[in-house]
């Protein structure tokens, strides 16, 4: 490097890199947060472990945290998430695929810029307004004309159908992103051979699409597992063992919202069960969020 | 596909049955199908307009706007928790937009792709699907008992801006990928050192974008209930939050406190306060909008 070089690199050394420095900062704060939360999981969890049995946690099947005896077996909570996040992706993955399948492929470009901001603009809802809905009309106005007397005020069925309007549109628009970024080429390729439209969206479009569209899925699922407001006003809170929709049950995340909206005192045990639900909900969400982002980020380059 | 040449008089050619009435048949059935499933997004969407607004509007009036929560819904007001609702939005704002863009300008236009910076690039992308109510956790340990703030909305503020950074940061990414890279190279190209050129050159010109972003994250922090649940905000609040305090309200949880009771009158009540939530993010969604024009007026490229 020659003097005149040096000169002009380092024209203002120490100013750009203090400004380097506070934007690094800034990026590492996001890390500091996942440190912190695993962190605060992990300790308070560790506390709760130490007196109720992990294994007796992770396989009981009563859960009985405000009623004595107390009985603290997780399968209640986890079976109650889960048969809302599979009503919710009955209801979405069909409707959301529908819908992105619909703007990708057939809608004009007029029709598409009205269509699509209505439909993000359901995802854009407060999930209480939601959680507000399914209490206050799917419940009494839908399904108590369906089921009659079988269906309680408070049912796994109307959060369910709820929390699926609510994931409808992230299924879509990442799906649709998923078709459109499908070559033009494909699709010509196919129609020159002599298919019809909707055989070229069936063999070429959608399988070349699929990476896309599962990883839409899989996020869609740890956002229903996640939803916290729309299960706590229409599923109720009872935390029992049942796979009938119709009934009230309880998931992790309401139970996580009852416990700490009531007054159980910080340092009892219902108190720390918290924690330790907390960790099982962070762990199954984690695991679908990252593998959702690996299947985006190793399927991103195949054309 | 494999053609084997065949003479013309061949029967192969007698079995070619295009079908092209069935083939299009199935074809108009799938697009059915699409316009159906559209038709049943909007209907919902009607549905839950015309649900919140049948019970809520009735009772939406200047009183509803100025009075504090009653025991009586007749004369709850839902005043704290809006000014708790404006207070949240703004300070959340004011905290998520320097931190977020900052993060982006260093993800963007600083970070080589070296091991650190993808993991951060990761760790944002899956903190941003984090469910809000593990950000409540954190918050109570973090602001509320470590940091002392109590129960206090600016607590709260800290947990939102939390959950919302992951998004902010996302967007400005977003807007600042979509900068072209001549912008750049101009900027070099005249001297300009780095930190010159990302603030004379490529934050103007991502400044929509960004602004966007921000705007609609805020309008996400307003709308959010479940970590407030956790770090103490409370359904009756009958007095005018301030950031440092005891007590606070926002709209969500006066619509969830109002929306657990079972009397008729409290629902209509939730509704009307609902209807409130819509109208701010209604303002704020084309508020976004205006910026956006504005911003991108000067932009050419």
């Amino acid at each position: 490097m020659t003097a005149a070089d040096h000169a002009l690199t380092r024209r203002r050394p120490k100013s750009e890199r203090v400004i380097e420095t506070f934007l690094f900062l800034a990026a590492g704060l996001s890390v500091l947060t996942t440190v912190g939360i695993i962190f605060v999981l992990a300790i308070q969890a560790a506390d709760f472990f130490a007196i109720v049995n992990p294994i007796d946690f992770l396989t009981g099947t009563v859960w009985s945290a405000s009623i004595e005896p107390f009985r603290f077996g997780v399968l209640p909570l986890v079976v109650s998430t889960l048969m809302v996040a599979l009503i919710a992706l009955v209801v979405a993955v069909p409707l959301g695929l529908l819908a992105a399948i619909y703007l990708a492929e057939y809608a004009s470009v007029r029709t598409r810029n009205v269509i699509k901001p209505l439909l993000e603009t359901i995802a854009g809802i407060p999930t209480i307004v939601l959680g507000f809905f399914a209490l206050n009309f799917v419940t009494p106005n839908l399904l108590k004309p369906l089921f009659g007397s079988a269906i309680g005020t408070y049912n796994t069925l109307a959060a369910g159908l709820v929390v699926g309007l609510l994931i409808t549109p992230l299924i879509g628009s990442l799906s649709e992103d998923a078709l459109r970024a499908v070559p033009r080429g494909l699709r010509e390729g196919s129609l020159a051979m002599g298919a019809t439209r909707f055989e070229m969206i069936r063999r070429v479009v959608f399988p070349a699409g699929l990476s896309g569209i599962m990883a839409s899925i899989i996020l869609a699922l740890s956002r229903a597992i996640g939803e916290t407001m729309i299960v706590v006003l229409a599923q109720g809170t009872s935390p029992k063992l049942t796979f009938n929709p119709l009934e009230s049950a309880q998931t992790m995340t309401a139970f996580i919202a009852q416990i700490s909206a009531g007054d159980t005192p910080q340092g009892s045990i219902q108190f720390k069960s918290l924690f330790a639900v907390a960790l099982v909900l962070f762990a199954i969400t984690l695991i679908l969020n990252v593998l959702s982002n690996r299947i985006v980020a190793r399927f991103r380059n195949v054309y | 596909m494999s053609v084997t040449p065949a003479p013309p008089a061949s029967p192969t050619v007698a079995r070619f049955e295009p079908r092209l009435m069935r083939r299009r048949l199935s074809g108009t059935i799938f697009l059915g199908a699409c316009l159906a499933a559209i038709g049943i997004l909007l209907l919902a969407l009607v549905l839950l307009l015309v649900d919140v607004l049948s019970a809520g509007l009735p009772w939406l009036d200047l009183q509803f706007l100025t009075d504090l929560p009653s025991r009586r819904p007749a004369q709850a007001g839902v005043l704290p928790a809006l000014v708790g609702s404006l207070e949240m939005g703004l300070i959340v704002g004011l905290i998520t937009f320097p931190v977020g863009v900052a993060a982006a300008i260093y993800l963007q236009e600083y970070a080589a792709d070296t091991f650190v910076n993808r993991l951060l690039r990761t760790n944002i992308a899956n903190l941003a699907g984090v469910p809000s109510i593990i950000y409540g956790i954190f918050g109570l340990a973090l602001f509320v008992r470590v940091l002392t703030l109590g129960n206090s909305l600016l607590a709260g503020a800290l947990t939102l801006s939390l959950l919302i950074l992951p998004v902010v940061m996302i967007a400005s990414m977003e807007a600042l990928r979509a900068v072209p890279g001549s912008q750049r190279e101009g900027a070099f190209a005249l001297g300009a050192t780095r930190w010159q050129m990302v603030r004379g050159s490529v934050l103007p010109a991502a400044a929509p974008g960004i602004m966007t972003g921000i705007i609609l994250a805020m309008a996400r922090a307003i709308g959010e209930a479940a970590p407030l649940i956790i770090v103490g905000a409370v359904g009756f609040v009958t007095f005018l939050p301030a950031p440092i305090g005891d007590r606070y309200s926002v709209l969500p949880i006066q619509v969830f406190d109002w929306a657990g009771r079972p009397q008729a009158d409290f629902q209509s009540i939730a509704a009307a306060a609902i209807i409130v939530i819509l109208i701010l993010m209604v303002v704020l969604n084309a508020l976004a909008l205006v910026v956006r024009i504005r911003l991108s007026r000067n932009i050419q490229w």
